[in-house]
């Protein structure tokens, strides 16, 4: 009896996997054929490396939102070379290791033309090299100075976000001519922070103003009160740049400290992206300065353009989300995916480009642009791109907090952001 | 030949076979595996074997990154005089930290590593005009040429893994089976009787602790020479809880173990992060599964329920 019924299962068991092992096989084989036999009618795929998790987290969701909006516009017009876009999201993390492996998986897995997206410099750097090697156009949004400082490769290009570089020397002349000649400067004692001192130093000197003193605090800090005796007491600008969870404290203690009879505030507004300004404790803020890569608050002279941006990424006229005004953007930053994504689009429309053969045809024509007209495509304003450096050039605004709204006041002309060539990657080899 | 031999010989076998029939994401994913998995060998030896439960290896990968990265940076130097400034770098740190740290015991030992590797890590920083800070520095492929082989690409990068890792794998299997890595068990399974028994059970330690920091930093030098990046991250202190975690999946004090951890906790997040962005819940779930059910890790359990001898 036991036999029989073994001989009963043992074919069935068989039969199974048999019947599996088909059924797999034609469901694998759909899959496969498409690609093979439809790949015009595919859609152009875009790798967008999202820093979902870490410490990039706020900014990776407001890049996403920003992102699959420009995806909706492009695609609403029509798409790229007739073909519609999708947006394939990979979490790396905020970190360079991971960053790397999600390059691996958009170029080896999920079939993706191209990479895009990457915000904070360690992964952009961590990542570079990867797309260089698997020959992967890698469109990143960092506002970092290492696309332009030749450190990465010709696979990686900046075409949608101003460089830090440009930005800090852009603040010089507008410091110097309104708020006052001589500089206290306060700043992260890591990359972010060296690039502000290392910038700032000489465009403010060269503006005709002078840095007093340089003072570089811990990240781990959480209390700031000790720092400020160091200010020498003729400082008419305190230059302030420190970014994460503390910010607020040290503006509160900053407050503290001067009382009403403090020197004129000039931040960056990386300073306190996401954060609402009309958090306890930033009342002190209230006739400061900061730098707006763009700005958060609608403008009374905004243009139509920039409605409509506005509007598609689902940002009210405070900057925080339509469906949850506690919910702050990270305004100065994220247009750059819109303006990037907008890039690639004429880019492979200028190329023609129809599969991942023509990837290195797709560079070439992004090396080949030059001006941007402001407009749907960019919002934030014109642009200059240089082809040999792989960076993009643009207008910086400076805005002012009046009753908790950042308006602005100055706007820096591209001129003012240019700085010599570092590197030509169009000598470069593919 | 022994069973273990044939057995590990075997794995070395399969992984080399990997190289022609992986497709190309998991033939790129397993060469970084590899690399990893020699740095969780290194591991093996201090925790698995030992008893030296350290929460500071991250700062013998990066001294091994760092060493490598920056021989290249700074002075110029060639792939495999940078190699080995990243090993000897690993070797030198692992013997003062050895010296200092293994004067204390248990938790004490834990903290004064972590201590350790944090004092390390903030250095990188602090040195930021070399170091490059948190942003780190990429080595340019032009520099990735080993006996004028090209580290940049996937094949001959896949084969470097192999060797580093075979030779890493050999030399643990041949370690642990001599007298010397008898010692390190005994140590482990009982310090006080091994030092009745008339070991010196502080050199042992401490042979240990810079044989498990060398190997460790020869794992932070491949990985920045065959990936072209060398960063502060990696001395963060969540990649000296990583070759824990791998160690403890695989099976500590298993010379196979670190690999399947490693493995395993590789493809876990990889496929779990294509479900949803909690991935590190349904990592951390699996986990608290594996510590209920399979409490000495994938190659311990196997261990127990089939080859009593696995080495």
């Amino acid at each position: 009896m036991t036999k029989s019924s073994d001989r009963l299962i043992t074919p069935n068991r068989r039969s199974v996997l048999k019947t599996l092992g088909v059924a797999g096989a034609a469901t694998a084989l759909p899959l496969w054929a498409r690609y093979t036999h439809a790949q015009t009618a595919e859609p152009i795929r875009i790798g967008f490396q999202k820093h979902a998790t870490g410490i990039g987290a706020a900014y990776g969701r407001w890049y996403e939102r920003t992102s699959v909006a420009a995806v909706e516009k492009i695609n609403a017009e029509g798409g790229i070379n007739g073909r519609m876009v999708e947006l394939v999201t990979e979490d790396d993390g905020t970190d360079p290791k991971r960053g790397a492996e999600v390059l691996e998986k958009f170029a080896n897995q999920s079939n993706c033309d191209i990479a895009f997206g990457t915000l904070f410099s360690h992964v952009v750097i961590g990542s570079a090299p990867r797309a260089g090697e698997l020959k992967l156009p890698y469109f990143v949004v960092s506002e970092g100075h290492h696309v332009a400082s030749g450190m990465l490769n010709r696979w990686t290009l900046q075409p949608g976000i101003t460089d830090v570089k440009s930005q800090i020397q852009a603040m010089a002349p507008f410091i110097t001519d309104t708020l006052g000649k001589k500089v206290t400067m306060i700043f992260p004692d890591f990359a972010f922070g060296y690039d502000h001192r290392d910038n700032l130093t000489p465009a403010i000197e060269k503006a005709g103003g002078e840095v007093l003193a340089q003072i570089a605090i811990p990240p781990t800090e959480t209390s700031f009160t000790k720092y400020f005796p160091k200010i020498p007491r003729d400082t008419e600008v305190i230059y302030h740049v420190m970014v994460g969870p503390a910010v607020l404290t040290f503006v509160k203690e900053l407050g503290e400290f001067f009382g009403p009879s403090a020197p004129q505030l000039f931040g960056f507004i990386d300073s306190l992206e996401a954060v609402d300004m009309s958090s306890p404790g930033l009342e002190f803020l209230d006739g400061s300065y900061f730098w707006e890569g763009n700005p958060r608050y609608l403008q009374p002279d905004a243009p139509d353009y920039v409605k409509a941006y506005r509007d598609a990424v689902g940002i009210d006229a405070n900057g925080a989300s339509v469906s949850d005004p506690k919910d702050v953007s990270t305004s100065a930053h994220m247009f750059g995916c819109w303006e990037t994504l907008h890039v690639i689009k004429a880019g492979m429309e200028a190329s023609g480009y129809a599969s991942t053969a023509d990837r290195q045809k797709l560079v070439e024509a992004v090396e080949a642009m030059s001006e941007m007209e402001a407009g749907a495509a960019h919002p934030q304003g014109p642009k200059l791109f240089n082809g040999k450096t792989h960076q993009v050039f643009g207008q910086q605004y400076i805005s002012k907090v009046e009753g908790g709204k950042l308006m602005v006041q100055h706007t820096a002309s591209i001129d003012d952001t240019l700085y010599p060539d570092e590197v030509d990657y169009t000598s470069m080899s593919f | 030949m022994s069973r273990a031999l044939i057995l590990h010989l075997g794995l070395l076998a399969v992984l080399l076979a990997g190289n022609v029939l992986l497709p190309a994401y998991h033939h790129g994913n397993m060469a970084r595996i590899m690399v990893l998995a020699v740095y969780a060998m290194g591991y093996n030896i201090a925790f698995g074997y030992t008893g030296l439960l350290s929460l500071g290896h991250a700062m013998f990968f990066a001294a091994g990154m760092y060493g490598m990265g920056l021989a290249i940076r700074l002075a110029d130097a060639g792939a495999l005089p940078a190699m080995l400034t990243g090993l000897a770098a690993g070797a030198g740190l692992s013997l003062v930290v050895g010296l200092l740290a293994l004067r204390t015991a248990g938790v004490s030992f834990m903290i004064v590593t972590l201590m350790f590797s944090q004092a390390c890590y903030l250095a990188i920083l602090y040195f930021g005009e070399w170091t490059r800070g948190d942003e780190g520095f990429v080595i340019q492929a032009v520099d990735r040429t080993l006996f004028g082989i090209d580290l940049s690409d996937p094949g001959n990068r896949y084969i470097a893994a192999w060797l580093l890792f075979s030779a890493v794998l050999l030399l643990t299997l041949r370690l642990v089976r001599r007298p010397a890595g008898r010692v390190f068990v005994a140590i482990r399974e009982n310090e006080e009787r091994a030092r009745l028994l008339g070991y010196d059970t502080f050199r042992a330690k401490l042979s240990a602790l810079v044989i498990s920091g060398t190997i460790s930093a020869a794992g932070g030098a491949a990985y920045g020479l065959l990936f072209g990046y060398a960063g502060a991250s990696f001395a963060g202190v969540q990649y000296s809880i990583f070759p824990l975690l791998w160690v403890l999946l695989g099976g500590a004090g298993t010379v196979v173990g670190p690999l399947l951890g490693t493995l395993f906790m590789f493809y876990l997040i990889d496929l779990s992060s294509g479900f949803t962005e909690a991935y590190m819940l349904i990592a951390g779930l699996v986990l608290i599964g594996l510590t209920l059910f399979a409490p000495q890790g994938i190659a311990g359990e196997l261990r127990r329920r089939l080859w009593k001898g696995l080495p």
